[in-house]
């Protein structure tokens, strides 16, 4: 019997597109992919968005999303072709032979049945075990992957657990009909960095363990380093490079992976001093019908010119002081003084050239601008509506400006549904730039990116900064990002700020507790990482 | 572009109604209420529907009726869909007290049926065409209130609107050119449904007695005047009856079409 698992070849994917307007036609969504798992060794996919890695962990489960289509190839799971294999044969192997564990498990969970419940479901379906056998060796999962309680928390509902603890409960669910292979598909993407590390220390603990071979799909070439044996690189669905880890961390060989590898390696010599265009003074707010201060007593400088970044995780209040400093959110207590000026705490109040010189950034580029519009009338309202400019003049400034997000032509008449995801974040930041503003405030404009795409953004702004003199108030919970780009650094954990200076200051030791463990929790792109800093930690993440 | 067969179909009887009402003088051979023979008499060449109770053409009647009850429907929808999407988005982009009050009279208006409301305002009020179209508008404004502010209070807290609103916009600037374009399709989808709803009560209405008073035709008041020749096996209630219902299925069968199209259009929304 030899030791492959799951052997693919030749694996074709195809999907029908319906574009407004245009016929159907046929998309190749996968061409030409092969591969091997070997029983108990993980196989790393990593690609960008669109790259089709879930699609091709799904075939392993001989699974196509709405409307794709396996149209060639071969997937064989033990020996067995499963793409062959009738609708008892796949339901024999689905949730028993192979199991998935999902992005999202807040959106996998269902929220109306008790943990265990769902935990136990596949093995209890398939006839596996008895229902006590089950719970058992749920439990003994629970534990192994550090959750607290093991006995009691599989009478928990999804909602009363954290996301990092419902990820691995989710796990265990994958592991507990005890199958030959787990297909993860980003199990640790949605969560916070400091959660990350110890869902993907959990994950990896239970993977070596119970030697159950898997394909960890993610975006994050520094996460897939830590548990892979071997890793392949898709773009555009084809195969970019295949090989062991250490191959393809230490010596790739093609261009696009090399480029994967030193994602992130902006180098941005900081500023320092300099007079400052914002200053936060003792800012304490809290939403409206709360108790609850969700900033306290925050003060921060934002010098002209200048970045100055907020890192923390989620809850840590940074996008609430953005909507102070924009005048969404009116402060308890403390003041806002922007070039030289007090601004009124409510946005209503402030003058048209105050909501001017403070422009903002968002997340979902997609949600921040009107899909009824066109890019010319995203970028040339602020224009009319500040400056007046109409006509002929209006549009050779949008030209002006979408030349200086490197767009070129061709643009203005199009919708923002035929952007790509970096399209739509340029034309954000040229809807800004319109407004001529002092300072913008960009909250965490590259996290919905992909690694490379983002990286573009990120020049761009470092770029638009020289040339336009604009300060930026940068909000992210991305470490690297903010060695990228930032001046000054504000960490921030639970409303307040912990640790506050110039990047050098903030990033050199010696460290509070705090800063430590979010630094640490950064994936870097070493194999072995994740190992050396689990033992040398000095702070668990809360919430878990 | 393909125009589906139901759509087509749809599309076909509704403009042909339309034609009819609009054009009504020229098409229409007799007088609305011009007498020109006897009480139902059967159909024939010179009236190809018969004529009615007190011997009038009654495809003249037809054709007369259907263009009071289309210009009654049609000015009812407009009146209460103007009225009850700029309200409901006001209530949905101001929110706070005002939200509460709009709504609050909203639910009060609602909670009695409004074939009641508009019998007891009728009853008291000289009922001529103004009132009628008002009474009908502001009565079915609330189902457009509703709609519109449930779409609307999805939209408001986007971040495109976000960001129209810390650039220093109007509200109405909020209203016509961030939100209304974003709450189009399913407001024009309901507009076709609301119109049928118009159509059906101005004819309760003028069933009742209290809608559009004789000698002017609609098709409510012709099923009236003609009901009892039911008994003799005489159909000339059943020809407004159908007209009423085959007018309904086919303004559904377009406002279905407009909903498909409009949804799967550049980012509209579902």
């Amino acid at each position: 019997m030899s030791d492959v698992l799951l052997e693919v070849k030749g694996l074709k994917i195809e999907a029908t597109a319906y574009p407004p307007g245009e016929a159907p036609h046929n998309i190749t969504i996968v061409e030409d992919v092969s591969f091997t798992v070997d029983k108990g060794k993980v196989l790393g996919l990593i690609g960008e968005s669109g790259a089709g890695k879930s699609t091709i962990g799904l075939s392993a489960m001989a699974y196509g999303r709405g409307g794709v289509r396996i149209t060639g190839g071969t997937v064989m799971v033990n020996g067995r072709d499963v793409l062959q294999a009738g609708p008892a044969g796949l339901r024999s192997l689905r949730g028993r032979e192979v199991t998935y564990v999902a992005q999202s498990a807040a959106a996998a969970f269902n929220p109306a049945k008790k943990l265990m419940e769902q935990v136990i479901e596949a093995t209890l379906h398939h006839k596996l075990m008895s229902r006590e056998e089950a719970e058992a060796r749920a439990i003994a999962l629970f534990a192994r992957l550090g959750l607290p309680n093991p006995e009691k928390i599989g009478n928990r509902y999804p909602h009363q657990v954290s996301g990092g603890q419902l990820q691995r409960v989710m796990t265990a669910m994958a592991l507990c009909p005890k199958p030959d292979l787990v297909v993860f598909d980003e199990p640790t993407t949605a969560l916070d960095v400091t959660t990350q590390i110890e869902v993907l220390a959990a994950i990896k603990e239970a993977i070596v363990d119970t030697g159950v071979a898997a394909l960890y799909i993610t975006h994050d070439l520094a996460v897939v380093a830590q548990v892979a044996d071997h890793i392949m690189v898709l773009r555009g669905g084809k195969m970019v490079e295949y090989g062991t880890t250490d191959h393809i961390i230490n010596t790739p060989t093609q261009a696009y992976t090399q480029e994967l590898v030193s994602v992130r390696s902006i180098n941005h010599k900081e500023k320092i001093g300099g007079a400052p265009v914002l200053s936060v003074k003792g800012i304490t707010a809290r939403y409206r019908g709360t108790k609850f201060d969700v900033l306290k007593d925050v003060t921060v400088d934002l010098p002209e010119a200048q970045t100055l970044a907020i890192v923390g995780e989620s809850g840590s209040g940074k996008s609430t002081l953005a909507r102070v400093i924009t005048g969404l959110l009116p402060p308890k207590s403390g003041e806002i003084i922007f070039n030289g000026r007090t601004l009124a705490p409510d946005f209503n109040a402030r003058s048209r050239d105050d909501l001017r010189e403070v422009q903002m950034i968002y997340q979902m580029a997609d949600v921040a601008m009107n899909p009824r519009q066109t890019v010319g009338t995203i970028i040339g309202r602020p224009l009319e509506f500040y400056f007046g400019l109409r006509g002929d003049a209006k549009k050779q400034r949008i030209q002006e400006l979408l030349d200086e997000i490197e767009m070129g032509e061709g643009f203005i008449d199009r919708y923002p549904a035929e952007l790509s995801g970096g399209q739509k974040q340029r034309v954000c930041i040229a809807r800004a730039l319109a407004a001529k503003p002092k300072m913008i405030i960009c909250d965490e404009v590259t996290s919905a990116l992909d690694p490379l795409v983002a990286d573009g953004i990120l020049k761009l702004l470092l770029n638009l900064q020289k040339i336009e003199n604009v300060a930026y108030l940068f909000i992210t919970h991305d470490l690297a990002t903010v060695r990228a780009i930032a001046d000054s650094i504000a960490v921030m954990y639970q409303g307040r700020v912990v640790r506050y200076g110039s990047k050098t200051e903030v990033l050199s030791p010696p460290f509070d507790d705090y800063t430590d463990l979010l630094l640490s929790s950064v994936p870097e792109m070493q194999l072995g990482w994740l190992e050396r800093t689990i033992a040398t930690r000095k702070m668990d993440a809360a919430g878990n | 572009m393909r125009i589906p067969l139901p759509a087509a179909i749809g599309l076909f009887f509704t403009g042909l109604y339309f034609f009819m009402a609009i054009f009504a003088g020229w098409i229409a051979p007799y007088g609305m209420a011009e007498i020109v023979g006897d009480r139902w008499e059967p159909w024939s060449w010179a009236h190809p529907l018969g004529t009615d109770s007190i011997g009038r053409d009654l495809l003249s009647r037809m054709i007369w009726g259907g263009q009071t009850t289309i210009f009654v429907a049609t000015m009812g929808t407009i009146l209460s869909f103007s009225m009850g999407s700029i309200l409901g988005f006001v209530a949905a982009v101001k929110g706070g007290w005002v939200d509460q009050f709009l709504s609050r009279m909203i639910d009060l208006m609602m909670s009695i049926p409004s074939l009641i409301s508009a019998l007891v305002v009728l009853s008291v009020m000289p009922v001529t065409l103004p009132v009628l179209i008002v009474v009908m508008g502001v009565l079915d404004a609330t189902r457009v209130f509703r709609l519109s502010r449930a779409v609307a209070v999805d939209i408001t807290v986007m971040d495109y609107v976000e960001a129209a609103r810390l650039r220093g916009e109007r509200q109405m600037w909020i209203i016509f050119r961030e939100i209304l374009p974003n709450a189009l399709s399913p407001l024009i989808a309901e507009m076709g449904l609301r119109f049928i709803f118009m159509v059906l009560f101005i004819s309760t209405l003028s069933f009742l007695g209290l809608g559009v008073q004789p000698p002017m035709a609609d098709w409510g008041g012709i099923v009236k005047e003609n009901r009892e020749a039911i008994v003799y096996g005489i159909p000339a209630a059943l020809v407004p009856a159908f007209a009423i219902s085959s007018l309904a299925i086919s303004v559904n069968l377009v406002a279905d079409w407009v909903l498909n199209r409009t949804t799967s259009l550049k980012g509209g929304r579902g």
